[in-house]
């Protein structure tokens, strides 16, 4: 096993396909399960040292999958220096070691196990820009999501972005609240994220009915879906390829999903709900099925079908009593569970549908909470809360319950949790 | 006894809407330039209105329940032939607002209430005294439910009232819907009393509003 390790050291970034190694073996810290491991972030050398190390301590805080513990002046600050005490880092309860340098516009990080008394890997990572600005900070978030798949063998969720809206406009908003930016003008709904990341789509509330929107956020291109150009448009979600956008549509009899290309083109029905409303549609990651909301047997429930129609199912029991209402599913990137809003003693809670069981977990208890979407680790979610008194923004680690809020904007609903982003912006 | 003369705009009025109220004639004798707001489906509302009271039990067709729904019937013609009497009266102003009144819904439904029917049976009658009439019908929810099912709810709300002028001969390209869901409440908080004020249809004029006539 050190031996093993030992080889593994000098690979600078091994791809998140070995997360297992040969044989079965797990790279990054051996810990006891529901055990978060103790990892001591070093303060950084360097100008702006103080800050990276801040910021990678609080991004694996953020993670949920180890306890940090920041800025020790007990450990070397760099790779160069003579090893690390690793008997005393263990009394301290560090199970693994992050050492940080940054210089000459790069980050070097150097993780270690501590237990087995070995660097387990290192990376090296362009940061651009001037300390604190969006461009350094993007390539720091990214940088802690290496120095967490290193540590647990998953990266982090870190360089992610995450949509919302608040008075009328969708904003765009970093995984740890910074950079808040509007990237709509008017009356915008229902924000969701093409799978790259390259682009947003809406729905944008005029006077005369509600229209999709898709922005390329590298261009600032914003181009309006004109294949049901009348009526209600609403709850859009791209195909798995980016190709198309399913939504709601509805003229005057209830509505239904659609799916319509983003370059044009005819829209074809996929729901068939006879004047039921069939909205807020998520496609599952193998782009195959569409999980939705539908009134067709009375109370709003969850479904599933197909992406032609077809084989149509509930996804939970159906509500016997006057109060049930599930809406809002969104379909987990590992697609193993949907999350949706459940109402429970006349409030909504965020509650996960496990798909290989079909039992629901419910995640929150305090104030009203809705609209949850996955982060792309599939354990984090970004819901609306009012338990502050006004609607904010709120992450939920699945996994654990713990919640921190994101944002504080007096308003903040619908967030769409992005995919991982590239370092550069 | 009426004039041949007097009835002629009635006949006309009630061809052009395609159908007659059994119990029409006796109330023609008694003020013939007055026509009671046409009744759509009778027989078909009936069921639909106490399904609506009742939603999810079985409807019981007991003789009190029949005598029940026919005095409301007729109490309801009789109102809207005192509605149109009292709107053939009215100045133009006074019949914008009563075309533009808000109607109201109950609790998660988009079917119409009696209260609302009797306001809409109003306003069909002055889209019909005003064929270059057009209007936009906007559907609003209340707070509860989530933002995205509210829209559809709001938009099947503007939909049963263009349905409701639909049926009762109103050319479909003279009524627009849309919906504005729980986005645009009337009133703020979440009291009954200001929920039952946000679940409503809003009318908007968007062609031939100056100088509205009445029925004659």
């Amino acid at each position: 096993m050190r031996r093993w390790l030992a080889g593994l050291s000098l690979i600078v970034a091994a791809s998140p396909a070995m997360a297992q190694g040969p044989g079965g073996v797990r790279i990054g810290l051996t810990y006891a399960p529901g055990v978060k491991p103790g990892v001591l972030v070093a303060l950084a050398t360097g100008p702006m040292g103080d800050s990276a190390s801040a910021l990678i301590g609080r991004d694996l805080d953020f993670g949920d999958r180890v306890t940090v513990i920041v800025g020790s002046a007990l450990a070397p600050a760099t790779a160069q220096a003579k090893l690390p005490n690793y008997a005393l880092l263990a009394k301290l309860g560090a199970a693994g070691l992050v050492q940080l340098e940054l210089s000459l516009g790069r980050l070097r990080a150097t993780v270690h196990d501590v237990g087995a008394q070995r660097v387990l890997d290192t990376l090296s990572v362009a940061v651009p820009g001037a300390g604190g600005t969006r461009a350094w900070r993007a390539a720091v978030h990214a940088a802690a999501d290496e120095v967490e798949r290193i540590l647990t063998g998953t990266a982090g969720v870190a360089r992610t972005r995450i949509a919302f809206v608040k008075g009328g406009r969708t904003w765009v908003v970093d995984s740890d609240g910074a950079f808040p930016e509007a990237v709509s003008d008017g009356s915008a709904l229902s924000p969701a994220w093409r799978r790259d990341g390259g682009a947003l789509t809406w729905s944008t509330l005029t006077n005369s009915g509600t229209r999709i929107q898709v922005k390329e956020l590298g261009s600032g291109r914003l181009l309006g879906l004109v294949a049901t150009p009348e009526g209600l448009n609403i709850t859009p979600t791209f195909s798995a390829d980016g190709s198309a956008i399913v939504y709601a549509h509805g003229r005057e009899s209830g509505s239904d999903l659609w799916i319509a290309p983003v370059a044009g083109g005819d829209a074809r029905r996929v729901t068939v709900g006879r004047g039921s409303d069939n909205t807020s549609p998520t496609v599952s990651p193998d782009g195959r099925r569409v999980a939705f909301t539908s009134g067709r047997a009375g109370r709003p429930d969850l479904y599933v079908a197909d992406l032609d129609g077809t084989n149509t199912d509930a996804l939970t029991d159906l509500g016997l009593d006057d109060d049930s209402y599930r809406s809002g599913p969104d379909w987990s990137g590992d697609g193993r569970a949907i999350a949706f809003g459940t109402r429970i003693n006349g409030q909504f809670q965020v509650a996960v549908l496990s798909l290989r069981d079909r039992a629901t977990r419910i995640l929150t208890s305090e104030g009203k909470n809705e609209d949850p979407s996955w982060a792309p680790d599939g354990r984090h979610l970004v819901f609306t809360s009012n338990r502050t008194g006004h609607p904010e923004l709120w992450v939920v680690d699945a996994e654990s319950g713990r919640v921190r809020q994101l944002t504080r904007e007096r308003g903040a609903r619908l967030s769409a949790w992005s995919p991982r982003l590239p370092a550069t912006p | 006894m009426p004039t041949s003369s007097t009835h002629r705009p009635l006949r006309t009025t009630l061809r052009a809407v395609g159908f007659l109220v059994a119990t029409l004639a006796a109330a023609c004798s008694k003020k013939p330039e007055i026509a009671p707001a046409p009744e759509a489906a009778p027989v078909a509302a009936a069921p639909a209105a106490s399904a609506t009271a009742n939603p999810g039990t079985p409807a019981i067709d007991t003789a009190a329940e029949r005598a029940r729904r026919d005095a409301a019937r007729v109490k309801a013609r009789d109102d809207s032939v005192a509605a149109a009497r009292m709107l053939a009266s009215k100045t133009a102003a006074e019949l914008r607002a009563t075309l533009i009144g808000t109607v109201y819904f109950d609790y998660d439904r988009a079917e119409l209430r009696d209260d609302t029917r009797a306001a809409l049976d109003a306003k069909l009658l002055i889209l019909q005294a005003n064929p270059a009439l057009r209007i936009r019908v906007q559907g609003h929810t209340d707070e509860r439910g989530s933002d995205e099912y509210n829209l559809a709810l709001g938009q099947r709300r503007a939909a049963s009232i263009k349905r409701f002028f639909g049926d009762r001969g109103i050319d479909d390209r003279r009524i627009e819907v849309v919906s504005f869901g729980r986005e645009r409440p009337a009133v703020s908080g979440e009291e009954d009393s200001a929920r039952a004020k946000n679940r409503r249809a809003e009318f908007e004029i968007l062609a031939g509003g100056e100088a509205l006539a009445g029925p004659r």
